[in-house]
């Protein structure tokens, strides 16, 4: 043993009392219920010893619980061997007996440490001090005094050059981190022109316009076969089928009307066989519009229920969102098949910053957003 | 009952220890210290061992999935699904969930680990708020708070999208759509965040580093800082007997507080096993995998997302465009309730113990609580604040309720716009009244006694029912009430004339202070109300207590 005076250093003799007991009103916070060291408990005050009849109580009780705690875990692991995965019925009886053994070992084992707190350790009431948060005005002052001594020992005051100097060192640095972050994003920053276009605009290599095909299926869609009227499909780009960054501005919702039923708002130039495309990206804030009413032809957006009159434009009629969805100039090909004749004329899907009112000046110039 | 010596297998690591690092010191100052006891003070624990369950789940997650949007054929188990084609990410929560041993029973308990981490967080708040804990000296642990309830948010955040399935997908364009319309940055915001055009093949994992690295690693540090600063400053306890400002009185750290610890947090981690056995959450391979064309119907968020989704659905279409068809596009409709409810609940929690404080003009530290009751304007405004946020979680699930109740769904909305406005107020006047009815309550029980529901027959023929003294425990409790303080000079009209108050006082602010703070403090409800005959001695409560007269009514 080292002959300093650490307290756990002679743990025969001193532990004891300093572990159980209280700290010496020396310490500062001296009221830990009693002056004197507990090595005898019974004696502080605000601890209440458990008869021994309850603490034995306790005892068998907690006991129990860990045996049944220390089995549960044993089947938590017999479980993991014994029941294998590989389908939903085998996947839940494994999920049933993993989690139920392991539920049952944490619930077993909480329960008997409580039995043990409270049958079996003293009742406790302890009191001790408390003292304000501030320390004394010597400790400030000494704080204060040193470290403006310590400045000025380092002659960081004194010495404007070096202080400016290494302030100015610092910049760049902070800056670095910031600079690293430019290749999170695209080389090119030309963002809007990329929200205002879609697939669409762009004709199939071969030169054709592109094919509206059904999502899922990837069929392309014959106008005269998609005749009864009320009739609605969800759409993707022909050759885009599986292209996530394409299909989330290029997705349509697609209307089959009775020629009498389409209002002033929907563009009947783009409504070969009265089918109209709409854009299925909700002009809120982009989730797809996947709802249609047939009997009110309100198309319906899930999220946040922007609801749009498929009959008249997709004017907004309800919710949050703020502008119709777009419409797609479509029209049917020679072979019978509907395609798009151009993209978007205005972009789709949730407004940003740079976008405008674009509805309004494709009306000044005379067109049909 | 000696406690004798040491045995041998502790004595020697102990030894060990502190003839290196001297920790002897600091568990003689710590061992026995002493912590109050209080149902409510166990809420905060809900939230801390759900975060250490959240690690442990995560950790064993982490094992398994594969943060990436690359393109993969499903070829596991779940038939539904085979030889579709699919993100690794959501291939491997899959494999997660049907191909390894207690990985269904680890996810589950992980989403519900998040659940009841962000839950607890809310309601220890709310503790900390109506007994006003955060007071002096506790600020910086009132604002830890707000930052951790704030990161708990953006933490769910990213890992609900991280399976890729079509419900995540939803939360995530949704995010998309709310941060794209911010002005000026909002495109460049999502085009650095997505690497590019929505959804692109960056964001999963991207959120997964945050998820995983970033976001938990600030957390650790912040729960850290919380539990040393609670730990220095000692726990605020409840009114009492014997419980004054200048005391603790509880159960020692060691051994009951200990003790008592494990087993709580043996008991939320059971509860949290117990959840992720029986209750089903988030079954992703009922969803399929993300396609930004589809959407499954009635998709809901988490719960502490809901006031978020409530917010946007409640208001109504407005888009401004300030140079027309050139640009300065601000979607009211999404910037409004993506910033402002939030904005207000974050920020008024962040600055109340601040604002109170300049109102109260109370600078003194504060350890025992108070009781809602007795501070019945703070109570108010946390009441209309839950209102608020509540109407705005309800209304997040408007098409249920709309369903459940077979009502209109548009009607739900309109009301919701109305109510929204009129909740919170209504809150405000019947917390208010509420309060002010208990102290008088109070009052009267200090003044009469508590009916002991003996009836006796008066000599005159009157039949009255005895009253007796309250337990003490409960006399204490009531007892400890004190009047909210008030700013020296502003209870008085003319703030001259006592002579106290400042030229700033004088300014328009000032003034309005002296208003506020009139309005906010004083005694509403004296106990003398009651008309107390026993214990004249205590009569005077709240005046004269305190060392500064001025702070007291
Ligand atoms: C501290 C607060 C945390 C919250 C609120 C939280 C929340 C979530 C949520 C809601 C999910 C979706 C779960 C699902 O699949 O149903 C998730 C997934 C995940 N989390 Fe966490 N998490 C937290 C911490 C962590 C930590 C610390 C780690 C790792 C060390 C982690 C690793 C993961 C992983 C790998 C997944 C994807 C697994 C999958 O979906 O199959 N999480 N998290
Ligand atoms: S995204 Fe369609 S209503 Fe919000």
């Amino acid at each position: 043993m080292t002959d300093n005076n650490h307290d756990i250093e002679q743990p025969e003799e001193r532990v004891p009392r300093r572990v159980i007991g209280t700290p010496s009103p020396a310490a500062g916070n001296s009221l830990l219920g009693a002056e004197e060291p507990a090595t005898e408990e019974v004696d502080v005050p605000g601890v209440v010893l458990q008869d021994e009849r309850t603490a034995k109580k306790g005892e068998k009780f907690a006991a129990l619980l860990f045996v049944i705690a220390f089995l549960s875990g044993l089947g938590f692991i017999v479980s993991y061997v014994v029941f294998q995965v590989g389908d939903v019925e085998k996947t839940q009886v494994s999920n049933l007996a993993l989690g139920g053994t392991l539920t049952l070992t944490l619930l077993a084992l909480a329960a008997g440490i409580v039995v043990w707190v409270r049958l079996i350790m003293p009742k406790y009431s302890l009191v001790q001090e408390r003292h304000p948060m501030v320390s004394d005005p010597e400790a400030r002052e000494y704080v204060g005094e040193t470290f403006l001594q310590g400045a000025k020992e380092s002659g960081i005051t004194k010495r404007p050059l070096l202080r400016r100097t290494l302030l100015i060192a610092a910049a760049p640095l902070g800056v670095a981190p910031l600079v690293l972050l430019r290749d999170l994003g695209p080389p090119h920053t030309n963002f809007p022109s990329k929200l205002r276009h879609t697939v669409w605009g762009e004709k199939t290599k071969d030169g054709k316009p592109r094919k509206l095909v059904v999502e899922g299926t990837g069929a392309p869609i014959r106008a005269a076969d998609f005749n009864s009227p009320g009739g609605i499909l969800s759409v993707v780009p022909e050759g885009f089928e599986h292209d996530l960054n394409a299909l989330a501005k290029a997705t349509l919702i697609l209307i089959k009307f009775r020629p009498e039923e389409i209002k002033s708002g929907t563009n009947k130039n783009w409504a070969p066989n009265s089918i109209v495309a709409y854009s299925k990206i909700c002009t809120h804030v982009g989730c797809p519009a996947a709802l249609y009413e047939q009997t009110t032809h309100h198309i319906l957006c899930p999220c946040h229920q922007s609801t749009f009159d498929a009959a008249d434009g997709a004017k907004v009629i309800f919710g949050p969102a703020a502008r119709p969805l777009p419409q797609l100039p479509i029209a049917v090909d020679s072979e019978g098949y509907l395609v798009a004749t151009a993209d978007f004329a205005v972009p789709v899907g949730p407004s940003f910053w740079e976008r405008g009112d674009a509805e309004a000046e494709v009306r000044e110039k005379g067109g049909h957003a | 009952m000696s406690t004798g010596p040491v045995p041998k297998p502790i004595a020697g690591p102990s030894n060990f220890i502190d003839e290196r690092i001297g920790a002897g010191t600091f568990l003689k100052r710590n061992l026995r210290k002493v912590f109050p006891d209080h149902w409510s003070f166990l809420l905060g624990e809900i939230a801390l061992y759900s975060f250490i369950i959240l690690l442990l789940t995560g950790t064993f997650l982490t094992f398994f999935f594969k943060p990436s949007m690359g393109h993969t054929v499903y070829e596991g188990s779940y038939d539904a699904l085979k030889g579709v084609t699919m993100s690794e990410a959501y291939a491997s929560s899959l494999h997660i969930s049907f191909d390894i041993r207690g990985g269904l029973l680890m996810r589950q308990m992980h989403h519900w680990a998040a659940l009841l981490f962000t839950a607890g967080m809310m309601v220890h708040a709310l503790r900390v708020f109506f007994t006003g804990a955060y007071r002096k000296p506790r600020e910086l642990n009132w604002l830890i708070g707000v930052l951790l309830l704030t990161l708990a948010l953006l933490e769910g955040l990213t890992g609900y999208s991280l399976p890729d399935d079509l419900l995540s997908g939803a939360g995530l364009r949704i995010t998309e759509g709310v941060a794209i319309s911010l002005p000026l940055v909002g495109t460049w915001i999502t085009f650095f965040l997505f690497g590019g055009e929505y959804p692109g093949e960056d964001v999963i994992s991207r959120f997964y580093s945050l998820h995983i690295l970033l976001i938990p690693g600030i957390l650790l540090a912040l729960i850290t800082a919380h539990m040393i600063l609670m730990w220095v400053q000692k726990h605020t306890q409840m009114p009492g007997k014997g419980r004054t400002n200048e005391n603790v009185v509880g159960a020692p750290f060691y051994p009951a507080f200990m003790a008592k610890a494990g087993a709580y947090f043996m008991f939320t981690f059971g509860v949290i096993a117990l959840l992720g056995t029986f209750a089903q959450i988030n079954p992703i391979w009922l969803f399929g995998p993300y396609n930004p064309a589809n959407i499954s119907a009635g998709s809901q968020p988490d719960f502490y997302m809901g006031f978020l989704e409530g917010a946007l659905r409640l208001m109504p279409a407005w888009e401004i465009n300030l140079f027309g068809g050139s640009g300065g596009t601000l979607p009211m409709n999404v910037l409004i309730p993506a910033l402002v409810p939030m904005g207000i609940i974050m920020t008024g929690l962040a600055l109340y113990p601040f604002l109170e404080q300049w109102v109260t003009g109370d600078r003194r530290e504060h350890h025992v609580v108070d009781r809602p009751r007795n501070n019945p304007h703070r109570t108010s405004i946390g009441m209309s604040a839950i209102t608020f946020y509540g109407l705005l979680w309800l209304l997040g699930a408007n098409d249920e309720i709309a369903a459940f109740f077979s009502v209109s769904l548009n009607w739900t909305t309109y009301v919701g716009r109305v109510l929204i406005f009129v909740g919170p107020f209504l809150a405000y006047v019947i917390t208010y009244r509420t309060c002010l009815g208990l102290q008088r309550k109070d009052a009267d029980i200090i003044g009469h006694g508590v009916e002991s529901g003996v009836i006796k027959r008066l000599p005159s023929g009157e039949y009255i029912e005895v009253h007796v003294p309250p337990h003490p425990a409960i006399e204490a409790l009531m007892r400890d009430k004190k009047p909210v303080p008030i700013i020296a000079g502003a209870d008085s009209d003319d703030p001259d004339g006592d002579g106290i108050p400042s030229k700033g006082m004088r300014s328009p602010l000032g003034k309005l202070r002296a208003k506020m703070s009139k309005a906010y403090g004083g005694e509403k409800i004296a106990l003398t109300d009651g008309h107390a005959h026993g214990h004249e001695e205590h009569a005077a409560v709240g005046s004269g207590e305190d060392d500064k007269p001025s702070l007291t009514h």
